[in-house]
């Protein structure tokens, strides 16, 4: 594993008694691609101004490298940040948008022997690191152009170029592609991680998008109501949620009420089920995760359980299926069609079944009683920022 | 019936335009009268323009304008500009009684606050008085004991009345900005000093100016303020021309107030094109 190069020590931060950071303890390694994500609201973009200079914690201390910088301005870290909305220069091209950074900095005459003199970057190293970040980013040619004159994805390619032409250590990035259509926010996705992995650099990257994160990430950090819910690799997090909570953001999650009998025996409608998870106690009331796609329908004699279909829906690769199972409804993707009303059993692998302790978030989620809802809203987002985006790549 | 009302409406309109510009027009008919009268026109002649370049009074007051006009709008346009920032930088909750305050001087009556600058002037002047036969005493050095109104108290006046209008003309820049902008400036090297010099600056430039030709404006036409604060030692223009008019009103004063209404007249004109340029700029923007 890769070495520390910044560290979190129990910050908390609080605007007007709201305590929006809790105790935050979170650890980044270097040349590491982590991903901050959880809802909108939850302190992601907080946190990330708090590493990079732009807020102070009300309490605990910023570690970078081993040296506390709570107080260090931003202009002193090697740290850069790629902005929500992208903050460029509108009264500068591309050309001095990215050259900014280059002409504040100053370093060591090599021509005095004392070493302490300090000069500008000369204008040609300049010049030739511009148009090197350039091609990174793949904008050679559009030097001359004002960012009022780019599209959405060119400006994001601009700050980014911007940021890293300062070779820092570490690259924030707060929500980099949310302005972009879909399309153009996957090959983004794709391009983000080859220029990561290009200048091996450490990116923390915050996003509300749990695909995205599953997709780019090394380590993923899933926060909720300024609190760290669980960290790790996006197999673990995926595979072992930690709560409902985790379980519920990141894919789609059956959670039912479960009472854990031993080690790798578990309870649920009365009847047990085999599982892997052991180390709670004989009897202990569990969380009881199945993601939909470790379902299988087998013919109703069969069936571990037996419920009714009451929703169908085409998704091109499988159909997604509402399944009640005595007033709680599960969804199970499956490739067999099975028409609405008709009765079905199922059959769970030990390893499709995961055990998590209670926790605050119980009996808030997994039930998908309101499941078709949930979907309509997120057909609506996507449609809103395909049209407005759409064309907008010259 | 429709035409007879809009025929009414432009009657009713060239008479309003009548009333407004007909002193001002005969003003300047007759600033250019050969004759001294201002009824009987003589023929064209510019010789009250001409007398207007001897008169040492007139001319000593156009300096005292122009210097006190130039002097005001510099250093309320700095002071209003970071004025504006720092309102900027406030919550709402704050900024909006704030701003209220610092519009109420523009709405006042320009008497009211004359008059109550210069009580506060003659109050300060007591207090002074007081103050340094005390220091005096002590014998370090000598502090000056009177203090009277004069070019000073006319600077410190203009100053004051000019600020808002230059907080007004620049608030709309800096709400149209990113507010990230900074961030990304500083992020990027720069201490907050530099990053309002390259980042902010430029972008409420056109505010800047907008406001300081607006503050130059007020100044260059302020009668009444400067009338209560100047005291007897400066004049400006306005107050000049409204002393001469006490004995009688020659074509000379027709000539300067017609120099006086076409500087305004021009100012106003360039800050209204200047206006209706960005805002089709912005538009296009969007
Ligand atoms: N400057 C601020 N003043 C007051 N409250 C703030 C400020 N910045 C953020 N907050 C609050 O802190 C919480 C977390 O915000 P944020 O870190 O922006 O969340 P996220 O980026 O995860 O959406 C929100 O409830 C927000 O209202
Ligand atoms: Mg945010």
């Amino acid at each position: 594993m890769s070495r520390e190069l910044i560290r979190l020590r129990d910050v908390c931060m609080a605007f007007d008694d709201e305590l929006v950071l809790d105790h935050l303890n979170l650890y980044f390694n270097d040349k590491e691609f982590l991903t901050l994500l959880g809802p909108s609201g939850c302190g992601k973009t907080t946190t990330l101004r708090i590493i990079g200079g732009f807020a102070t914690p009300t309490s605990g201390d910023v570690l970078f490298d081993g040296v506390r910088i709570n107080d260090v301005p931003p202009y002193k870290r090697q740290i850069n940040t790629v902005f929500q909305k992208y903050a460029l220069f509108p009264h500068l091209n591309v050309f001095e948008n990215i050259a900014f950074g280059l002409r504040m900095q100053k370093r060591p005459d090599p021509k005095d022997p004392t070493g302490k003199k300090m000069v500008k970057i000369p204008e040609d190293e300049i010049r030739e690191r511009v148009m090197e970040m350039l091609e990174v980013v793949s904008l050679k040619g559009f030097e001359h152009r004002k960012p009022d004159a780019l599209s959405g994805g060119q400006q994001q390619r601009v700050a980014i170029a911007r940021a890293l032409v300062n070779k820092p250590k570490v690259l924030l990035l707060d929500e980099p592609l949310a302005a972009l259509d879909l399309k153009l926010r996957k090959d983004m996705q794709i391009e983000l991680k080859r220029i990561q992995q290009q200048v091996g650099i450490t990116f923390i990257y915050v996003t509300h998008d749990q695909e995205e994160a599953l997709t780019m990430s090394d380590t993923i950090v899933v926060m909720d109501k300024g609190s760290i819910q669980q960290i790790g690799t996006p197999e673990d997090i995926y595979n072992e949620p930690k709560n409902a909570f985790v379980a519920d953001f990141i894919g789609e999650s059956n959670i039912i009420d479960g009472i854990m009998l031993q080690d790798k025996l578990v309870q649920m409608y009365g009847k047990t089920f085999p599982c892997l998870d052991g180390g709670f106690a004989p009897n202990e009331p569990v969380d009881v995760v199945i993601r939909p796609e470790d379902i299988d329908i087998v013919p109703v004699e069969q069936g571990q359980l037996i419920g009714t279909v009451t929703t169908v829906t085409f998704k091109g690769m499988q159909y997604d299926i509402i399944v009640d199972f005595k007033g709680f409804k599960w969804l199970i993707q499956t490739t067999d069609h099975c028409p609405e009303g008709s009765r079905i059993g199922i059959k769970i692998d030990p390893d499709g079944i995961h055990i998590m302790k209670k926790s605050q978030y119980s009996g808030m989620f997994g039930d998908y009683s309101s499941f078709s809802e949930e979907y309509d809203e997120l057909d609506d987002a996507s449609l809103s920022l395909d049209e407005e985006e759409s064309g907008d790549e010259a | 019936m429709k035409r007879n009302n809009s025929l009414m409406n432009r009657l009713l309109m060239l008479l309003v335009f009548l009333f407004l510009y007909a002193p001002i027009f005969l003003l300047i008919i007759f600033s250019f009268n050969a004759g001294n009268s201002n009824m009987i026109w003589k023929g064209f002649s510019l010789d009250w323009y001409a007398k207007l370049f001897h008169n040492r009074l007139i001319m000593e007051s156009v300096y005292t304008t122009l210097l006190v006009s130039l002097l005001a709008t510099v250093i309320a346009t700095i002071a209003g500009t970071f004025a504006s920032i720092g309102f900027y930088a406030m919550r709402r909750r704050i900024r909006t009684p704030l701003m209220t305050v610092n519009n109420i001087p523009m709405m006042n009556a320009d008497i009211v606050t004359g008059v109550s600058m210069c009580l506060l002037f003659v109050a300060f002047f007591n207090g002074w008085e007081n103050f340094s036969v005390w220091f005096n005493s002590l014998g370090l050095f000598q502090l000056p004991t009177r203090l009277t109104m004069g070019f000073g108290t006319l600077l410190i006046a203009h100053i004051t009345f000019n600020i808002p209008y230059v907080i007004l003309a620049i608030g709309p820049k800096l709400r149209q900005m990113d507010k990230h902008l900074v961030d990304a400036a500083m992020d990027l090297g720069c201490t907050w000093m530099q990053a309002f010099r390259k980042v902010i600056l430029p972008e409420i430039k056109p505010g800047i100016v907008s406001g300081a030709l607006t503050a130059f404006t007020m100044s260059i036409d302020d009668f009444v303020i400067s009338y209560f604060t100047a005291g007897s030692g400066s004049s400006t223009l306005a107050m000049t021309i409204y002393g001469m008019t006490k004995k009688r009103v020659t074509p000379e004063i027709n000539a300067i107030s017609t120099l006086l209404f076409v500087t305004v007249l021009l100012l106003l004109a360039v800050i209204n094109i200047r206006e209706a340029r960005q805002e089709r700029a912005a538009l296009r923007r969007k």
